[in-house]
């Protein structure tokens, strides 16, 4: 089956983004695709650039990147609730005149009619949040 | 394609009392987005959530844009089926003459055939 995850809660905060990735990792040994993650609410600090966990902790932000490059799983981030949150990439920095930007590679701004899209065209939207 | 065709609503839960987190204001909003893209839109307001439709209510003292106006926005995006769990409007000392928008009261028993006919299911 072709999934969608939509991730709601921050990193380290709660278990949201850790319960999400240990169940991305169940359905794609099982066979199962995962085509895209959505990022929304606090989830969307998932995707700050900048995240330094402790070298002994699982680097989440890391993980997600790994399942883009191995799977080719899209890591798409709400854009108005990234930007208001400052998560922005290069091009919203420089069209709001900020020094520096704080999207991680790999992952892309988006609008909410991508989650409502992703819920439409798989099999499955599952939802993980605090 | 085999989540939702044109007879499928979209459901929109919502959980939380307004102003105290974004959660409401970002549940609307894919409330909104959903229907902007064509989908039938019913939303769902359960536990605190009821809070949301209580009348009279303004901006805040933090800044907040507030929920209401949203509210009253609704009906311009044809969403008009809004079910409010008559039993969290009793918990909280409300009744339905209390709430801004007519709404559709329902009990708790009809929650899983409600959740059973939408697709997909939205929880905030």
């Amino acid at each position: 089956m072709r999934y969608a995850l939509l991730v709601q809660g921050a990193p380290y905060s709660h278990q949201a983004a850790h319960s999400a990735l240990r169940f991305a990792s169940a359905l794609i040994d099982r066979g199962h695709r995962l085509e895209t993650v959505f990022f929304y609410h606090d989830g969307i600090y998932n995707a700050q650039r900048l995240a330094t966990p402790p070298q002994d902790e699982p680097h989440l932000i890391e993980a997600w990147q790994r399942l883009h490059h191995e799977q080719g799983t899209a890591l798409l981030v709400c854009v108005a609730a990234a930007l208001k949150r400052g998560v922005i990439d290069e091009r919203e920095s420089q069209r709001h005149g900020k020094q520096g930007h704080s999207l991680a590679a790999s992952f892309e701004l988006t609008g909410v009619g991508q989650l409502i899209e992703a819920a439409m065209t798989h099999d499955r939207l599952v939802t993980f949040s605090p | 394609m085999n989540n939702a065709d044109s007879t499928t609503a979209l459901l929109v839960v919502l959980r939380h009392a307004p102003h105290g987190s974004s959660w409401l204001r970002e549940g609307l909003d894919v409330a909104l987005v959903g229907a902007a893209f064509g989908q039938t839109v019913d939303l769902l307001f359960l536990g605190d959530g009821v809070q949301a439709l209580i009348k009279g209510q303004q901006q805040g003292p933090l800044g907040q844009k507030g929920t209401h106006p949203t509210l009253d926005m609704l009906a311009m995006y044809d969403i008009e089926t809004l079910l409010v769990d008559v039993e969290s409007l009793a918990q909280r000392g409300l009744t339905e003459a209390d709430l801004q928008l007519p709404v559709t009261l329902i009990t708790a028993s009809q929650l899983p055939h409600l959740f059973a006919q939408h697709t997909p299911v939205f929880n905030f």
